[in-house]
């Protein structure tokens, strides 16, 4: 790693001042991508400011209409939290299937969001579940938030605090996983709201996560997974690589629709 | 430099390091406790698993400084004097080892792993030691050992 200057942020205003002050700061969540990141000399910044320490950004808050989840609640706490389980079980069962477990204990929602990588679990769940990005200075819908491969709508000094979900009537996770890495070379969460289904999709477009519109309007019509793997997705905007072929990618959307329709719950 | 202080196997240790410098090479190099690996240094194999506040983690991908003020149990800190721990213990009677080189970070995963899910089913066990890697390939055994710590009978025996 090349040297870099550490900041343990006392609090979020503390962290914002901090990130305006030095130039070439960047914020340390959980450091599971950061870090490798930098030892790999893939980034090189002139200090890390970490929230690490801010006990206000971690936990779990349940309401009859929403779950608000602390920015740097990791992983193994969304995955392992009873009262999570019983409101909004499609998260847990996301949260359970990141990385492995020493990743769990370690990375966080907020730095997952902030990251936006294109293979990522949370994306598809803020987006699924239209999700609110709260920071500390607004709050930014899911649909806005999300622009490209790790891009967002976050300014650099901008700091995740929460995310808040809608709870739906149901809502699954399916992921065909890198059975290496255990990112997805395609996720789909299929939530279910009295208004309409939402479908988001990660792991496959070539920009980033996404809304799969086609999926959403034949689940709203008739919520059966028969009528998600009747759709076909075009290979057009969907990634290429090592692991599969936009083709392949794409005729897996349907198919992991269709078993989150059936997982729903 | 930074000013540290941490905890590593029950005893108080304070050092200046650098804010780059990893905990798996502080503990390696500037404590000698080399009970701890490095198999990858890419996050993946899980060799380099320590106890940080009781949670398993990677400690090459965490900073010293991340760490300051915690508590660290590395495999040193594991046993009684002489005597295994009973995980220890297990991996030895079921043979859940080969070359041995994952072995430290496979019993510290197992250790939070137990503490968390004292009867873990087989498939749990599976799924929680995926971030461990044996090069060996003897995941069956390593799973074995577990299930016997656990007080269970290991599957195939």
């Amino acid at each position: 790693m090349y040297e870099f200057d550490y900041h343990r942020a006392a609090s979020v205003a503390d962290a914002v001042a901090e990130l305006g002050r030095v130039s070439d700061s960047k914020v340390l969540a959980g450091g599971m991508t950061l870090l490798p990141t930098c030892k790999m000399r893939l980034a090189h910044p002139s200090e890390l400011v970490d929230l690490g320490a801010i006990a206000a950004l971690k936990g779990i808050e349940i309401t009859d209409a929403h779950v608000t989840i602390g920015a740097m609640t990791r992983h193994a706490d969304v995955a392992n939290s009873a009262a999570l389980k019983a409101a909004l079980p499609a998260l847990c069962v996301l949260a359970g299937g990141i990385g492995d477990a020493q990743v769990r204990n370690r990375g966080t929602m907020g730095g997952s969001v902030a990251n936006n990588d294109p293979a990522a679990d949370y994306p598809a769940a803020c987006l699924g579940l239209g999700a609110t990005i709260v920071t500390d200075r607004r709050e930014v819908a899911a649909d806005d938030y999300f622009q490209g491969l790790f891009a967002t709508a976050l300014e650099d000094d901008e700091i995740i605090t929460a995310i808040r979900f809608p709870r739906p009537a149901c809502a699954a996770y399916v992921k065909f996983k890198n059975p290496a890495s255990r990112y997805a070379t395609v996720g789909v969460l299929v939530a279910r709201f009295n208004d309409g289904v939402r479908v988001a999709v990660t792991g496959a477009g070539s920009d980033g996560v996404f809304r799969a519109s086609d999926i959403e309007q034949a689940l709203s019509a008739d919520f059966s997974p028969a009528a998600a793997s009747a759709i076909t997705v075009s290979p057009d905007g969907i990634a290429s690589d090592m692991h599969g072929s936009a083709e392949y990618r794409a005729h897996l959307i349907p198919i992991l629709a269709a078993r989150a329709v059936g997982a729903c719950r | 430099m930074k000013n540290v202080t941490l905890t590593i196997n029950g005893q108080k240790v304070t050092a200046d390091v650098e804010s780059r410098t990893l905990l798996v090479k502080f503990l390696r190099e500037h404590l000698r406790l080399t009970g701890t690996h490095v198999g990858c240094d890419t996050t993946q194999c899980g060799a380099c698993t320590i106890l940080f506040n009781g949670d398993a983690v990677k400690s090459c991908t965490m900073l010293v400084v991340q760490a300051d003020g915690g508590e660290i149990t590395t495999i040193e800190g594991v046993a009684q004097g002489e005597t295994l721990h009973p995980l220890q213990e297990a991996f030895h009677v079921h043979h859940g080892l080969q070359c041995g080189f994952c072995t430290p970070g496979m019993v510290m995963r197992g250790l939070d792993l137990l503490a968390k899910n004292p009867k873990p089913t087989e498939d749990e066990i599976r799924h929680e030691m995926e971030g461990n890697l044996c090069r060996c390939t003897g995941y069956h055994n390593i799973v074995a050992a577990i299930q016997a710590a656990s007080g269970q009978t290991p599957v195939g025996h």
